[in-house]
């Protein structure tokens, strides 16, 4: 479905050097960067600030134009075919507003019909599905421009569904939202994916997105792909572990071992104590503690997505 | 046929955006004709002064601003806020308009399409039509047709020179107001009779770039005037050559530049 074989987008920037004069430097926002995604997919697309993603899916999307390598989706090539790609792909750019401002979400809809030229029957249908998923009834005929930012990104799906497109890329689509907000999108994708018709790229700086709704995850960093697998293997490459958290009566003896475990924490004067579990499962090491040392309370904690990724960010 | 049926849609959508605010849309139709009016009437002033510029009399001048005016406010009208470009390219905004499934410069044309000058068009065309009966035309075929013609190829002239200097702001998003030089300026330069301009001035803006084919040549053309500066009567057919010649340009500029875009981060 989308096909990047050492993609480049590099951008030029002047840097002042003195009064007049200005100094041309070369920077690659997309630094080779090499994919494949099958129909049906759903990719998480991360990065930290700068990395590249929206660069990427702006050459994706035929807003900009590469400067090498190659790109094709729905097998169109996307600056030249930039109409014909428009036509089978879905965007949102949380940012850029696809709706009218001054009009309201149901003209916007039916603008965006006659825009896409889609069968009205189709669309209708699309449009039902989506007011019913996404709670639209209650705004519909307010105008763009009175409608809260979750109600307008809410719109901003459906106006990027209405022509079925067999890709839809959504560029931060959760920023800014609130968290009712965020699960209602959240809920929507999911429901989307479930079919399996819509193949999905996603760019966000909240994991909890991935975490929800993507199988795959991609993470650039200054334009290069440094992961691109499951989140569990994600965590297996850099050794993420489950790790136990108890409260403690007593503080433990000095020189406590707990097998297959590791100590990684001791706080609150010694009453809450974390192990790292390295070779056992969550089980025995309980049976263990609890068998060792009085436990008030204890919990098992799963690895943190975002210090994973946070590491993967400050390593370079 | 789809397409147009989606402009047609975008152009409603327009309408109907600016006639939300009914008060200040009315402010602005009429606001906007003032500027056309102003144009007509410095010409109107200066042969106040003088009874003859450049050989011509006030009727003959008038049919030259006519014809330059009514042109103008056309081109002003269908593509005359493509200078809003270089806000988009700023704000990074075209990203919109490019995932659409249509191209890009039309697009951009019937959401700005500046509902608020339709009065300066009428006013352009009420000008001309004076002019034409002001004027003791010898009408044949021939002239008829290119009565016609210039106005419309001169708003294919000016619409280009807009889109070009609007295209400035791919490479230079501080282009400013630089390509206001070219089309208002443009624009005054066809007003007047061009044996009023400085040789090698008239040389670059007339000739080289064009202007003088917009509304001076045809106008003699349509007086039977010999041109005192020596060009033939049938270079007063050559406005839509020169029309098309600009639209050409223009759209390859337009293209190379829509891939030079750089958006902004987001």
């Amino acid at each position: 479905m989308i096909k990047m074989q050492d993609l480049k987008k590099d951008f030029t920037v002047r840097v002042k050097a003195g009064r007049f004069r200005r100094l041309k430097r070369t920077v690659a926002a997309v630094d080779g960067v090499s994919l494949t995604i099958e129909r049906g997919e759903m990719v998480g697309y991360i990065g930290p600030n700068g990395a590249g993603k929206s660069t990427t899916l702006k050459m994706l999307t035929g807003v900009l134009t590469p400067s090498s390598g190659e790109v094709s989706v729905c097998g169109l090539t996307p600056v030249p075919q930039r109409t014909r790609l428009a036509l089978r792909i879905g965007v949102v750019f949380g940012q850029r507003s696809q709706l009218w401002w001054d009009l309201p979400l149901r003209e916007s809809f039916e603008l965006l019909r006659h825009v896409y030229r889609v069968p009205a029957a189709g669309h209708a249908t699309r449009l039902r599905r989506c007011r019913d998923l996404l709670d639209l009834d209650e705004f519909l005929d307010t105008p763009v421009r009175q409608l809260s930012l979750g109600q307008r990104m809410r719109g901003e799906l459906t106006a990027a569904l209405l022509h079925g497109p067999e890709v839809l890329f959504l560029d931060e689509p959760t920023i800014g939202l609130d968290v009712v907000s965020k699960q209602a999108v959240r809920s929507f994708l999911a429901e989307l994916g479930r079919t399996g018709d819509v193949t999905l790229v996603l760019t966000t700086h909240d994991l909890a997105d991935i975490e929800r709704l993507c199988e795959r995850l991609v993470v650039i960093d200054h334009g290069r792909v440094v992961h691109d697998g499951s989140i569990e293997a994600l965590h297996a490459r850099y050794g993420s572990r489950r790790s136990l958290v108890a409260d403690l009566d007593r503080p433990l003896p000095d020189g406590f071992t707990l097998d297959g475990t590791t100590l990684t924490s001791v706080t609150a004067n010694g009453h809450r104590v974390t192990f790292t579990l390295d070779s056992v499962t969550a089980g025995v090491a309980v049976a263990g503690l609890v068998a060792a040392v009085a436990v008030r309370d204890l919990s098992v904690v799963e690895p943190d997505i975002e210090d994973v990724v946070a590491r993967l960010y400050t390593e370079r | 046929m789809g397409e147009w049926r989606a402009y047609a849609a975008l152009g409603v959508a327009q309408i109907r955006s600016v006639t939300v605010y009914r008060a200040s849309f009315l402010v602005e139709v009429f606001g906007n004709m003032g500027a056309t009016v102003f144009d007509v009437l410095t010409v109107l002033v200066l042969f106040r002064a003088t009874p003859e510029v450049g050989g011509f009399s006030l009727r003959e001048a008038v049919l030259i601003v006519g014809l330059s005016s009514a042109g103008f406010a056309l081109a002003d009208f269908a593509v005359g806020n493509v200078d809003r470009l270089k806000t988009y390219v700023r704000a990074g905004t075209l990203d919109a308009v490019l995932v659409r499934p249509l191209p890009a410069l039309p697009q951009l044309l019937l959401m700005d399409l500046p509902i608020r000058k339709t009065l300066r068009v009428v006013f352009g065309l009420v000008v001309l039509g004076v002019a034409v009966a002001a004027n003791d035309i010898h009408w044949t075929p021939l002239r008829l047709f290119l009565i016609v013609l210039t106005p419309l190829a001169a708003t294919v002239f000016f619409g280009s020179i807009f889109v070009l200097s609007a295209s400035l702001a791919f490479w230079w998003v501080d282009s400013g107001e630089i390509g206001a030089a070219f089309t208002y300026g443009g624009r005054d330069f066809t007003s007047y009779p061009i044996s009023v301009y400085g040789s090698w001035f008239r040389n670059l803006f007339a000739y080289a770039l064009g202007f003088g084919f917009v509304a001076y040549q045809p106008a003699l053309a349509l007086l039977g005037r010999a041109d005192p500066l020596g060009l033939p009567a049938w270079a007063g057919f050559l406005s839509p050559l020169v029309a098309l010649g600009a639209a050409t340009i223009a759209a390859g500029v337009w293209r190379a530049g829509i891939r030079h875009y750089r958006s902004t981060g987001s």
